[in-house]
Parts: C-alpha cells; structure tokens; sequence
C-alpha cells in the first residue's frame, strides 16, 4: 500500500488533533449531549466513532454518550451488482425524537449515507440527523448530501481513492491519497 | 467472498466456508429482525415463487415472512389447488411461472431429487425446502444457526439424531452439516429406522439404547416420527416407541448435565417427544423456528444473482 501513496492528508497527530476537533464541535452543537446519540456507520466508520466516543467520554459524564454502530449492507443501491457481506448493527436505544449524529470516515458519492438515513429510519423517527466525516471529497458527490461536521475537506478526481488508516486495524494512524 | 453455489439443493453441495458465510449472514439478518420495521429493501426488486408439492405449515410460512422481509414479491403455489392435479407436468408448470419474471424458486417435493431436476432444466436460482427422503438444507442451517447461538460452537460438539432417521430429510442435511463443521454425530433410534450402513457411509455413530445416546450428547435433536412415509409398519405401535425412544423429561433429569433438545417439528407430542420435555427448559424448538427466518433471509440473500 505504501508505494501508491501520492500524499499524506493527516499525519497521526493531525488525525488525532481532527478528532478532538470533531468531538468538541459535535459537543459544541449538542450541549452536554441532551437528547443526542451517536452513530458510527460499519464497517469503517467504526473506528472515527469509537475515537471520537472515548474523546467525549473524557469530557462528559461517560454514562450521557450513547454510541451505536449501523450497518448499511441491506439497504445499499447495488445489492444486485456485486454481493456484499453484511457486519453487524448495535443500536441498543431509542432513536426516536433523539438528534442523531451519523459517523463515517469518508464522504465520497454521498451513497452510503443515503443507504444510513433509509436505515436509520427503520429504528425510530429522530428529530435530526446530522453527519460527521473525517474526510470530505466535496466534487465526487452523486448526490444532494453535505457533512455538518468534516474533519478535513480535498478536492480528488476519481481515478484517486483516499485511505483512512487506524492503529488498530492497519496498523498507524493516518489518512493518505493513493 | 461468495457462495460456490448458484442453487441450494442441498447440504451436500455446500463447503465449510459457505455454511460460515450463511451463519454469519444468518446472525446479521436476526439482528434486522428484532428491530422496530423489520424488513430491509435489499431483494425489492427479485420476485420469487414458493413451490410447495407437498403440505407445509413452518417451512411455507418461515420462507414467505424471511421474502417478504427482504421486500421481495411474493407468489404461492400449492399443488393440491393448481393445474398440476390436472396433469401439467413440473417442468411445464415451472416454465410457465417463470415466463411471468420469476427470479427465484423455492421449492418442496414429495420426489428426492426433484429440485436438482429443475436446476438442469431452468435458469433460475433454486432453493431446496425438502425434496423426498433427500435433504432440508435450509432446516439443517437454521439448527447449526440455534446450536451454535445457545452453545457457542459447532466444532467438537456432539449431537445424537433420534428417531426415524430411514426416512428423514432433516436427518441426512444435519449429517452433512455437522460433519463439514467438524461436530461429533450419532444417530439413535429402532434398528428398523436407521439404515443398515449409515455408520460407514456417513461416517456417524449408530446407538440403538436412547438412554446412551442421551448420555453421551450435548444436544438432541429429535425427529418426527413420519407415519406418511412408511409403507409397512416399522414398530409395533405409537404407545411402544414412546416407552423406547420418546423423550422424557425423567430421563432428562437422570443424566446429570444439561442437554438442548431440539425438534424440527411438527411434533407428535407424546411419542417422540412427552409435552413437559416440548415446553420446557432444555427445549429450544422454538428459538428454532424464529432462527429459520434470519436463515432463509441469508439464503435467499446469498443467492440472488448477480451481475459479478
């Protein structure tokens, strides 16, 4: 992987200072986090949630956060095209009337996010949801979606492809364009 | 990562990596099920027949919920009310259906084998929901699905299949299952019901003495005696097979650990199972049933075709 890479986009402490960035914004907009849950998006989603889940447990009292992780497989636009092998959803609250925050690392054709609100919808209504994404590729969109909360904004052709990086999976922190 | 099937014909065609990928499928689309709208819109635009020569209450009605669930339409076909009881062969009356943009079949038979026939013959994805004394493949992943969730495992595990194993299905697909999943089977019953050389052609142990097999399983899963199916009595009477090889809950409590006890129903309470055994605690038949629309939903899932 490394002998692709064109640039790094965040260094390890860039991506660690961006989700902080984010919690706090998050945490800005939905004050002591009232009526409020978080949603990572699986599978890679998963892990800016869980980072930017434990940087708000470190600001709030733990037991306000309420994090739950969506899988978007069912509900994608090419089901027929190629087969997709689902992970699992944990959402063990309410959503209705709570304001959702949708978490996932790269906003690209804005697809995967539309599967996540038609998803979403099958657990409850919620009163608002807003979406958090640690890489915005804003002239790749296929349709009307904005992030609320972007961790850092490129401009990409599509022969590119942006790589989030996580210690726990891919072994170092950082998010490169290869 | 995908099935190595177009069809599920049966157990016998499946490796270990597809009954992983079912399960795990399996576990995701139980999920789906427990939530506020249980339905999810992958197969919306798949149309699929259910095909039921011979009668069928659970499968029928497991099979049209875990369709309807995956927003698929829906068609029903029962034999006993169609043009078959004039004569129209199966063949015919499958291409007829299809001829109206059906992408999927599933279907039940009274003749082993009659799914593979149609399989050669069609172009669309087939799913096996018994065929004869053949296979219930569907029936055999929806009991792998409850072992595993109430045990945690199948490898290792020992499983002993009691009743009328001659003549059943459910029989021959767990066998299948279970053996390419790395768990120890036996097979307990009248002599008169276990075929003579099931122990070196499938590889099983044969106990003849319920009390043993019980001792020695973990789970049980019982079999339906199936009357329809034997031509010449194999035991003397219902009221003797009961005092043999019905399960009792006396017995149950005699062995001194914990077994599951499963049953692919319908039961005939009473002979092959006594009612305080069916509804009580080793029992896990019901979980069974509710596991068997999360499978199919992953079966049928799996198979749609695809343009890669």
């Amino acid at each position: 992987m490394k002998n692709s890479v064109l640039k790094t986009i965040l260094s390890e402490q860039q991506l660690a200072l961006t989700v902080k960035r984010l919690a706090h914004q998050i945490l800005e907009n939905n004050l002591q986090l009232a009526d409020t849950v978080i949603i990572g998006l699986q599978p890679r989603g998963v892990f800016l949630s869980d980072r930017i889940v434990q940087e708000l447990k470190a600001i709030v009292s733990p037991e306000l956060v309420q994090y739950g992780k969506l899988d978007i497989t069912f509900y994608r636009d090419d089901v027929r095209k190629s087969l997709h092998i689902a992970n699992h959803t944990d959402i063990p609250f309410s959503i209705s009337n709570k304001k959702v925050v949708l978490i996932d690392d790269v906003l690209y054709t804005g697809r995967t996010i539309r599967a996540a609100l038609d998803a979403l919808l099958d657990f409850g209504r919620p009163s608002k949801v807003s979406l958090c994404v640690l890489v915005d590729r804003r002239f790749n969109r296929e349709l009307p979606i904005q992030p609320d909360y972007a961790g850092k904004v490129i401009d990409t052709i599509i022969s590119q492809k942006v790589k989030v990086n996580w210690k726990e999976k891919d072994g170092g922190d950082e998010v490169v364009l290869i | 990562m995908k099935l190595s099937t177009k069809h599920l014909l049966g157990i016998k065609d499946l490796n270990r990596e597809d009954i992983e990928l079912i399960l795990s499928t399996a576990q995701q689309f139980k999920e789906v099920l427990q939530r506020p709208v249980k339905k999810v819109p992958s197969l919306r635009d798949v149309t699929i027949v259910n095909l039921f020569y011979e009668n069928s209450t659970r499968t029928r009605m497991s099979f049209e919920l875990a369709e309807r669930r995956l927003s698929a339409d829906v068609l029903n076909f029962a034999a006993s009310s169609s043009s078959s009881a004039k004569g129209e062969t199966l063949l015919d009356t499958v291409n007829n259906i299809l001829s109206m943009k059906v992408d999927m079949v599933v279907m039940r038979h009274s003749a082993s084998g009659a799914p593979h026939f149609l399989a050669k013959h069609i172009p669309a994805a087939i799913v096996n929901a018994g065929d004869g004394i053949n296979e219930h493949p569907t029936q055999a992943l929806l009991d792998a699905y409850s072992m595993q969730e109430k045990l945690g495992k199948l490898e290792g595990l020992k499983v002993a299949i009691i009743g009328d194993i001659m003549h059943s299905r459910v029989a021959l697909s767990n066998m299948y299952l279970l053996k390419k999943m790395g768990a120890e089977i036996m097979v307990a019953g009248p002599p008169t019901l276990i075929p003579k050389y099931i122990a070196e052609a499938l590889g099983v142990r044969v106990e003849f003495n319920l009390k043993k097999a019980l001792q020695w399983c973990d789970v049980a899963n019982v079999l339906r005696i199936q009357l329809e199916r034997q031509n010449q009595p194999l035991f003397s009477s219902l009221r003797e097979y009961n005092l043999a090889y019905g399960i009792k809950r006396k017995v149950l409590e005699s062995l001194g650990k914990d077994i599951v006890i499963m049953h692919p129903g319908p039961i005939n309470r009473g002979v092959e199972l006594d009612s305080d055994v069916a509804d009580g605690p080793y029992s896990i038949i019901l979980n069974q049933v509710e596991n068997g629309v999360a499978v199919r939903m992953a079966v049928l899932y799996l198979l749609v075709d695809r343009e890669s």
